[in-house]
C-alpha cells in the first residue's frame, strides 16, 4: 500500500515534490523529500517538534526557498514562484488575525487587495461566514472572539479566494481538547465538501487518524512512512513509526525460524512476514492487541509471555497492565475495562497475543 | 517592609514633585518677585506668557521645531526599524547602533559637531538647523519603540497576508504599517516632548537667532528671576504628564519601559 | 524557524533614507568634527584648515585635567547617589499594582523629560534664599533667618541627582520586573526576612543590572550642560558647560573640537563596558 501512494501518478492537480531539501544557518530541517499528494485529498504531516514537517509545509506555501529540489503543482514547476502569486489557502498555528481588522475585514481581506467589488467582497464574506457558521459576527472585532471563532475565521479567510491547496499548520493546537476535537470533525466535513486539496501539518496522532485520507509520518527531515491513516497504525514499516503513532511494546529478539522468534527465554511465533534464521528483529506488539491470562496454557496458537503484574491503572475508557515478562520493558497490556482480569502488583499472569499482532519493524541500530 | 516601601516611595515623589510644586505656587504668585509663602493669588503670569511677543514667539518657535524634528525622526526610523528586522543585513548590529548612538552620547558632541558642520555649510543659524540635529539625535526614541513593535509582531501576520496574495508593499500598507501606528506616535511623542526641552543642542547650533523656549527661560535667568519663568516651567510640566499619561493610557507604558509582560499579569491580579 | 532573506533592491531602497540621514547629519559633521580638531585657530572666532596637534595637546593642559577631573568626580558621585535611591525604590515600584506603576513611572518619566534649564531652575528656586527651604523653614518657626544653598556643590550634586534620577529608574526597571518572584518568595520559604533576601537574593542577582545601569546614569551626568550653568560657580562647571564655553563664547573650535572627541572616547569606553555588562547579565538570566 506504502509503495503504490508513492508511485501513483497522481499528478494531475495534485502535487509533487521531488528531493526537497532545506537547510537553515546551521540545522539541516528538510533532508531530501518525495512525495506525490493527490488531489482533493487531505494529507497530513505528523510527527515530533524539529522533524521538518512545518519547513516543508512553509516551502510548499512558498514561504520558504528550498535549499535544494522541486515542487510542482498540477504538473506546473512552482518552485519560484513567491507565496502571494501560489493561489493557496493557510492557516497559521498561531492563527494570524490580523489585530486592527474586523472578522469581515480578515475574510475579505484577499479579495480587498485585488480590488473587488464592496458589494461582492461583502456578499462572498456573508456566504463564507455561513460556511463557517458565523453568521452575523462579520463586525466583530478578532479580539472579541472565543478560541473557537478564532479558528472559523483563519479557516474562511484562507478559504475565500477557493484555493488550489489549502495548507494547515497545527490548526488547532491553540484550543483545548474537547474543543480541538469538534473542530477536527468540523474541518474534515468542510474539505471533503469543498474536495480541496489540503496539507496539514500536526504532531497529534489522533487528529491525523480523525481527519486524514494520507499520513506522511516524518522524522528528522526525513519521511518515515506514508499511507492510509489506519493502515500506518497497523502496520508500521518502523519502530519510530510505532513508537510514535500510538503506543506499541517494541519486543527485539533474534530469529530463529522463519516464523519464530527468540525473546530472552521466550519463544514467540511471528506472523505475515518470513525472518532469516539468525537475524536480529524487532517486532511491534499494540498494547489492545495483547491479553491477560491467569494460566499459563497458549489457547488457538497464542503467543504466551509469562510474569509478573508491576503497575495498573484503569482510566475509566480504558485500563492498562505493565507486566514484567523479564524483557528489560514491561510489556504493556490494554483493553476494555469491562474485560478487566483482577490481578494486582505483584501477581503472577501471563501475556497472550495471537502471531499476526506482532508486526516486525525497521530498526535503525 | 510595607511601612519602608511607603517610606522610600513618598521621599522619591517628594524629591521628584517638591520642586515643582514650589514653582508652582511661585507661579500664582501675585507680586512680581518671588515670595514665599505666596502673596495673593494671580494667574497673570500665565497670561503674560501668551501676551509678551518675545515669549510667544519662544512658544511658537518651539512647537515647530519640536513638531518638525519629531516628524522627521520618526520618518528616520521607520524604515530603519523596518528593514533591519524583516531582511537579513550582515550590518544589522552596525546600522542598528548608528542609529543608537547620537542619543548615547552627551549631546554636546551632537551639538557642537552640528554646529560645525552648518558652519562648513555657510548655512548658519536657521531653524531647519535645530529641527534636523533634534530629529537624528532624538530618532533613536522612535527607533526604539518601533523596533520593539516589530519584535513583538507576530511574524505570522505579515505571512498571512503574502499566502492571500499581497505583495510585499501591499503587506507593508495594509499589515505592517496600521500595526506600527501605535509606536511611531510614542515615539513621536517622546521625541517631541524631548525636543521641546532641549537646550545645548539648540543653543549651539542656532542659539543666537533662533531663541527656543528653554533658551528663552536660560537668557532670563541671566537676568533674574521672573515669575513668567515659573509660569512656563508649570506648563511645560503639564505638557510633559500629560503626554505621558495619554501614553499610559493608549500605549502599553509598562511594556515599553521593559517590564516583562507575564510579571505584569501578576502585578495586575494583585499578587 | 522564519528566515529572512537578504535585501532585494527594495530593500536597499527602504534602507537608503534613514541611513543617508543618520550619515550625513551624523556621522558627517562627526568626521567634520575630527578634522577640524586639527585645524588651527585664528583668534578672533575664525579657523583654518592645517594640521596640527596643538589642540589635542592642550588637553593635558591644567585647565582642561582640572575640568575633566571634576566632572568625573561630580558624575560619579551623582551616579552612586542616584542608583543607590533609585534602587530600592525601583524594586517597592516592581511589587506595586499595576495602577500604581503606571502612575509613578509617568512621574519619573515627565521628570525625565523636563528641560534640565526647569529642573535647575525650580531646584535654584528650592535653595535660593527668596523661596526656598530655608523660607519655609523660616515660616514654620524652625530658622531664624533664610540662607541661599545655591550656587554651590552640593546644589550642583543635588541636581545632577535630579535629572539622573529618572534614568536610574528606568536603568533598572527592566531587570527588577523581570525578577522572579518566586525566587524572593523560595528565599522566605527557607526562612530569610525581607532584608536578607533584598541583600542575598535581589541585589546579588541584579549586580550586572546596577553596574550598568550605573555606568549609563554616569554617562549621561557627564553630558549634562545647564545643572552646573545654574546652580554652580565657574568653578564648579563641568565638561559639556566648559566645551559649549570654548565653542561660542571663546570662538576656540578647533580646541572644543577635541576636548569633545575626549568625551566621545570616554563615552564610548563606558557604554562598551555596559554591553560587555549586559551580555553577562543575559548569560546569567539564561542559567549560566
Amino acid at each position: 500500500m506504502t509503495a503504490d501512494v508513492q508511485t501513483a501518478p497522481s499528478a494531475d492537480g495534485g502535487l509533487r515534490l521531488r528531493e526537497l531539501k532545506k537547510r537553515f544557518a546551521d540545522v539541516e530541517a528538510v533532508r531530501g523529500v518525495d512525495l506525490d499528494l493527490p488531489s482533493g485529498k487531505l494529507v497530513s504531516f505528523l510527527g515530533p517538534s524539529g522533524c521538518g514537517k512545518t519547513t516543508l509545509l512553509r516551502m510548499i506555501a512558498g514561504l520558504e526557498r528550498p535549499t535544494e529540489g522541486r515542487i510542482f503543482l498540477g504538473g506546473e514547476d512552482i518552485t519560484d514562484r513567491p507565496a502571494h502569486r501560489r493561489d493557496i489557502g493557510m492557516v497559521f498555528q498561531t492563527l494570524a488575525l490580523f489585530p486592527h481588522l474586523s472578522v469581515a475585514g480578515n475574510i475579505g481581506y484577499a479579495m480587498r487587495i485585488r480590488g473587488v467589488a464592496k458589494e461582492q467582497i461583502r456578499r462572498r464574506v456573508e456566504e463564507l461566514l455561513g460556511l463557517v457558521s458565523l453568521e452575523g459576527l462579520g463586525d466583530r472585532r478578532v479580539s472579541q472572539l472565543s478560541g473557537g471563532q478564532r479558528q472559523r475565521v483563519a479557516t474562511a479567510r484562507a478559504l475565500a479566494l477557493e484555493p488550489r491547496l489549502f495548507l494547515l499548520d497545527e490548526p488547532l493546537s491553540a484550543l483545548d481538547a474537547n474543543l480541538r476535537e469538534q473542530l477536527q470533525v468540523e474541518l474534515r466535513l468542510l474539505q471533503q465538501k469543498l474536495g480541496i486539496t489540503t496539507i496539514m501539518v500536526t504532531h497529534d496522532q489522533r487528529e491525523a487518524m480523525t481527519m486524514s485520507d494520507l499520513v506522511v509520518v516524518m522524522r528528522d527531515g526525513r519521511v518515515e512512512q506514508v499511507g492510509e491513516a489506519l493502515d500506518v497504525y497497523r502496520r508500521p514499516a518502523t519502530a519510530f513509526v510505532a513508537r510514535f503513532v500510538g503506543s506499541s511494546n517494541l519486543l527485539r529478539g533474534t530469529a530463529v525460524a522463519s516464523d519464530r522468534l527468540r525473546l530472552g527465554d521466550h519463544d514467540v511465533r511471528v506472523g505475515g512476514t518470513a525472518l532469516t534464521v539468525g537475524a536480529e528483529v524487532t517486532v511491534s506488539l499494540r498494547p489492545e492487541e495483547a491479553h491477560l491470562r491467569l494460566d499459563e496454557r497458549a489457547a488457538d496458537g497464542d503467543n504466551v509471555l509469562s510474569g509478573t503484574v508491576v503497575f495498573m491503572r484503569d482510566l475509566g475508557e480504558l485500563f492498562e497492565c505493565y507486566v514484567d515478562v523479564g524483557l528489560g520493558d514491561p510489556v504493556i497490556v490494554a483493553g476494555s475495562p469491562r474485560e478487566r482480569i483482577d490481578v494486582r502488583p505483584g501477581d503472577r499472569t501471563s501475556v497472550a497475543f495471537a502471531p499476526d499482532a506482532c508486526v516486525v519493524v525497521e530498526e535503525p541500530s | 517592609m510595607r511601612a519602608l516601601r511607603l517610606v522610600v516611595t513618598v521621599i522619591v515623589v517628594g524629591f521628584l514633585l517638591g520642586p515643582l510644586l514650589v514653582v508652582a505656587v511661585v507661579s500664582i504668585n501675585e507680586n512680581r518677585y518671588m515670595d514665599f509663602p505666596p502673596q495673593g493669588f494671580s494667574l497673570e503670569w500665565y497670561g503674560q506668557m501668551f501676551a509678551d511677543p518675545a515669549w510667544r514667539a519662544a512658544i511658537v518657535r518651539s512647537l515647530i521645531i519640536a513638531t518638525a524634528s519629531a516628524t522627521l525622526a520618526v520618518s528616520i526610523a521607520l524604515p530603519l526599524a523596518y528593514a533591519l528586522r524583516s531582511y537579513r543585513i550582515r550590518l544589522a548590529p552596525l546600522l542598528y547602533a548608528l542609529g543608537i548612538l547620537p542619543f548615547m552620547l552627551p549631546p554636546i558632541i551632537s551639538a557642537l559637531g552640528a554646529q560645525i558642520f552648518w558652519n562648513a555649510t555657510n548655512h548658519i543659524g536657521r531653524i531647519e538647523n535645530v529641527i534636523v540635529a533634534h530629529a537624528v539625535f532624538f530618532s533613536t526614541l522612535p527607533l526604539v519603540t518601533i523596533s520593539l513593535a516589530m519584535e513583538a509582531m507576530d511574524p505570522h501576520l505579515p505571512e498571512a497576508a503574502r499566502t492571500m496574495g499581497a505583495d510585499q508593499r501591499t503587506t507593508f500598507r495594509t499589515i505592517t504599517l496600521p500595526l506600527l501606528i501605535p509606536s511611531m506616535v510614542t515615539g513621536f511623542a517622546a521625541a517631541f516632548v524631548l525636543s521641546l526641552n532641549e537646550y545645548i543642542i539648540a543653543f549651539l547650533v542656532a542659539g543666537f537667532s533662533v531663541e527656543t523656549l528653554p533658551i528663552k527661560i536660560f537668557n532670563s535667568l541671566r537676568y533674574g528671576f521672573t515669575p513668567t519663568i515659573a509660569a512656563v516651567s508649570v506648563a511645560f510640566i503639564l505638557i510633559a504628564a500629560t503626554v505621558f499619561t495619554l501614553f499610559a493610557v493608549f500605549g502599553n507604558l509598562l511594556r515599553f519601559l521593559g517590564a516583562d509582560p507575564a510579571v505584569l499579569e501578576r502585578a495586575e491580579r494583585g499578587r | 524557524m522564519s528566515e529572512r532573506s537578504t535585501p532585494d533592491a527594495r530593500g536597499w531602497g527602504v534602507l537608503a533614507y534613514p541611513v543617508a540621514m543618520l550619515a550625513v547629519f551624523f556621522l558627517g559633521p562627526f568626521l567634520i568634527m575630527l578634522a577640524t580638531s586639527f585645524y588651527h585657530r585664528i583668534p578672533g572666532g575664525f579657523y583654518e584648515p592645517a594640521f596640527e596637534l596643538d589642540n589635542w595637546k592642550r588637553l593635558g593642559s591644567d585647565l582642561f585635567v582640572d575640568r575633566a577631573m571634576f566632572s568625573i568626580r561630580v558624575s560619579l558621585l551623582a551616579g552612586i547617589v542616584g542608583i543607590v535611591v533609585a534602587f530600592p525604590f525601583t524594586y517597592f515600584l516592581t511589587s506595586m499594582r499595576r495602577r500604581w506603576q503606571v502612575t509613578l513611572l509617568v512621574v519619573v518619566l515627565s521628570a525625565l523629560s523636563l528641560s534640565e534649564v526647569i529642573i535647575g531652575f525650580t531646584w535654584s528656586v528650592i535653595l535660593g534664599r527668596a523661596a526656598g527651604i530655608s523660607n519655609i523653614l523660616v515660616w514654620l518657626g524652625l530658622m531664624d533667618e533664610s540662607e541661599a544653598y545655591a550656587p554651590g556643590f552640593w546644589a550642583v550634586l543635588l541636581g545632577l541627582v535630579a535629572i539622573a534620577f529618572p534614568y536610574c529608574v528606568l536603568a533598572i526597571y527592566p531587570s527588577l520586573s523581570r525578577l522572579d518572584r518566586e525566587v524572593t518568595e523560595a528565599a522566605q520559604t527557607l526562612g530569610a526576612s525581607p532584608w536578607r533576601t533584598f541583600w542575598t537574593v535581589v541585589v546579588p542577582v541584579t549586580r550586572p543590572t546596577i553596574v550598568a545601569g550605573f555606568l549609563l546614569v554616569f554617562v549621561f551626568t557627564l553630558g549634562s550642560y545647564l545643572i552646573s550653568a545654574i546652580l554652580g560657580r565657574p568653578e564648579h562647571w563641568t565638561l559639556s558647560v566648559f566645551i559649549s564655553d570654548q565653542a561660542s563664547f571663546n570662538a576656540n573650535v578647533p580646541f572644543a573640537a577635541a576636548m569633545a572627541l575626549f568625551l566621545t572616547v570616554v563615552s564610548l569606553v563606558i557604554v562598551a563596558i555596559v554591553l560587555w555588562f549586559e551580555r553577562r547579565a543575559t548569560a546569567r538570566a539564561r542559567g549560566n
